[in-house]
């Protein structure tokens, strides 16, 4: 008796699992697009623009999955998202000659930003030459709150040491690593009155900028460039790769252009990204 | 202190007027949520009994895992959740990553073990005279499951009721499967997170009070249910 029992709770268990996956498939698959992307184009509110647009324009259904551009290129890897819209331009190249992503193009630019307490301890508020400033922090050791996620911000964030000709203090006291996106980590910057390194987008729109003012801007390696990436279908066949590209075209389009250069302007008074096609 | 007072004003504006689909965000957590935890019901209420009362080999560590599992750890349920339902992944094919159905899976994989270890103890508790009384009544099978299921209710209402709290608060494995989609799979918990993330910590704080207004209401929901049985 008790093994026939066991085997009915067993079926009906079973039965509980696999019921509601049936009942939600059916997705078309080709009016499916996944876009991984970095958490700025999110947090910024960009894509609340974007998105409904084109999804309208194209009948498709877009699923954003803000991640940084580290995690994001390793969606593309495995097939796991359509198409990408990232900006670490170094690992984009090896991610395109690698053979993961096609038909890679420029879609705008914001500029990073080095911002920090307003009493500036290690005396850079005002310069231009990021790693400079960034070597003026960490002989002042002064606090330092580091994406450490693997994002494109991290990626620059890892070039501007390079270029300081410091080696990347992790581990020091006075650097931190958040691990999370560039919203969350301004919060944690501006509470531990600590320098980050921020996209200017992201900063304007989330965070409290009187406890967090701009120290560096206008060095020209603080380009943020995004780029749009097909994730290749020859090495996924699950990949939507004709969504992929008609997102890829939208973006590219003039009015798509126009709204991004628009995009911010009545809310913070000038606008948070620049379309910059090639 | 001003953050906070105007964090509780832009809670009420946002509660008042519904602006920013808070009403959405709630109405989807309440369906995905009470999902998983009716799934984790009717997988964990019968498995409880099973192990409470079959008799067999490997007894002693299946109860020692429902145990364990009741301290899954929200993103482990997610990260595995993730693994199998990626495009790369096993069920890749169903396309059920990023979708509630991902959610409800992960949120039961959360919520069973406990109502499962919550049941079986609940059984085992039970006086050992009872089982010998319901089968002198010469009841049948299901009838004898009923009748001790009966007896343990109230427990297992309790098992209920920490099911569904875990599944309501947990964030991890909703923000992975899910991937926090708009008007699909944003939930109270992982749109609170979002605009954490985003400086809006008035909208993060009102989506954290309906969050613990839905809580408190199924709490007091359940005991009153409770208590009115026990008063028979």
């Amino acid at each position: 008796m008790q093994r026939s029992l066991m085997r009915s709770l067993f079926a009906l268990a079973l039965l509980a699992t696999i019921a509601p996956a049936a009942a939600c498939r059916g997705d078309d698959e080709r009016r499916e697009l996944i876009l991984a992307t970095t958490t700025s184009t999110q947090d910024s509110g960009l894509l609340d623009v974007l998105i409904p647009r084109f999804e309208e324009e194209s009948g498709m259904h877009v699923k954003v999955i803000a991640v940084g551009s580290g995690a994001a290129m390793a969606m593309g890897e495995r097939g796991d998202a359509d198409v990408l819209l990232v900006h670490s331009p170094a690992a984009e190249e090896q991610f395109v000659a690698a053979g993961y992503g096609v038909e890679r193009a420029r879609v705008m630019y914001n500029d990073l930003v080095i911002v920090g307490p307003p009493r500036d301890p290690a005396g850079v508020a005002g310069t231009s030459d990021a790693a400079a400033a960034m070597a003026k922090v960490a002989a002042a050791g002064a606090a330092f709150i580091s994406r450490g996620d693997g994002s494109g911000t991290h990626a620059q964030e890892l070039t501007l040491w390079a270029a300081a000709k410091i080696e990347v203090p992790t581990g020091r006291g006075w650097y931190a690593e958040s691990g999370q996106g560039m919203g969350a980590t301004l919060t944690i910057a501006a509470e531990k009155a600590a320098y980050t390194l921020t996209d200017r987008g992201t900063w304007l729109a989330a965070a409290d900028r009187e406890s967090l003012p701009i120290a560096v801007e206008g060095d020209p390696r603080l380009f943020n460039v995004y780029h749009v990436i097909v994730v290749d279908p020859d090495q996924h066949p699950r990949v939507n790769a004709q969504g992929a590209r008609r997102f890829r075209a939208f973006l590219l389009q003039q009015d798509t252009l126009r709204l991004i250069g628009e995009f911010g302007r009545d809310t913070y008074g000038q606008p948070l990204f620049t379309p910059d096609p090639e | 202190m001003d953050l906070l007072w105007e964090a509780f004003r832009e809670a009420w504006r946002l509660l008042s007027t519904g602006d920013g689909d808070v009403y959405g965000i709630t109405a989807r957590t309440a369906a995905i949520t009470g999902t998983s935890t009716l799934v984790s019901m009717v997988i964990g209420i019968p498995a409880g009994l099973g192990l409470a009362l079959g008799r067999y080999p490997g007894q002693r560590t299946l109860v020692a895992f429902a145990n364990a599992g009741t301290g899954m750890p929200p993103v482990v349920a997610g990260l595995f959740v993730s693994l199998l339902l990626w495009r790369s992944g096993l069920f890749g094919g169903l396309r059920l990553i990023y979708t509630p159905t991902a959610i409800v899976f992960a949120q039961t994989i959360i919520a069973t073990p406990v109502i499962v270890a919550i049941t079986a103890a609940a059984v085992m508790a039970l006086p050992p005279s009872l089982h010998l009384q319901i089968r002198a009544m010469g009841a049948g099978r299901i009838a004898y499951l009923w009748l001790v299921a009966r007896e343990a209710r109230l427990p297992i209402l309790v098992a209920v009721m920490a099911g569904f709290g875990a599944v309501i608060s947990e964030v991890g494995a909703s923000m992975m499967v899910g991937g926090n989609l708009s008007g699909e799979t944003r939930v109270l918990t992982t749109a609170a997170v979002l605009e954490v993330s985003k400086g809006n910590f008035g909208t993060a704080l009102a989506l954290g009070m309906i969050l613990v207004a839905i809580t408190v209401a199924v709490s007091l929901a359940l005991t009153a249910v409770q208590q009115r049985a026990q008063r028979r």
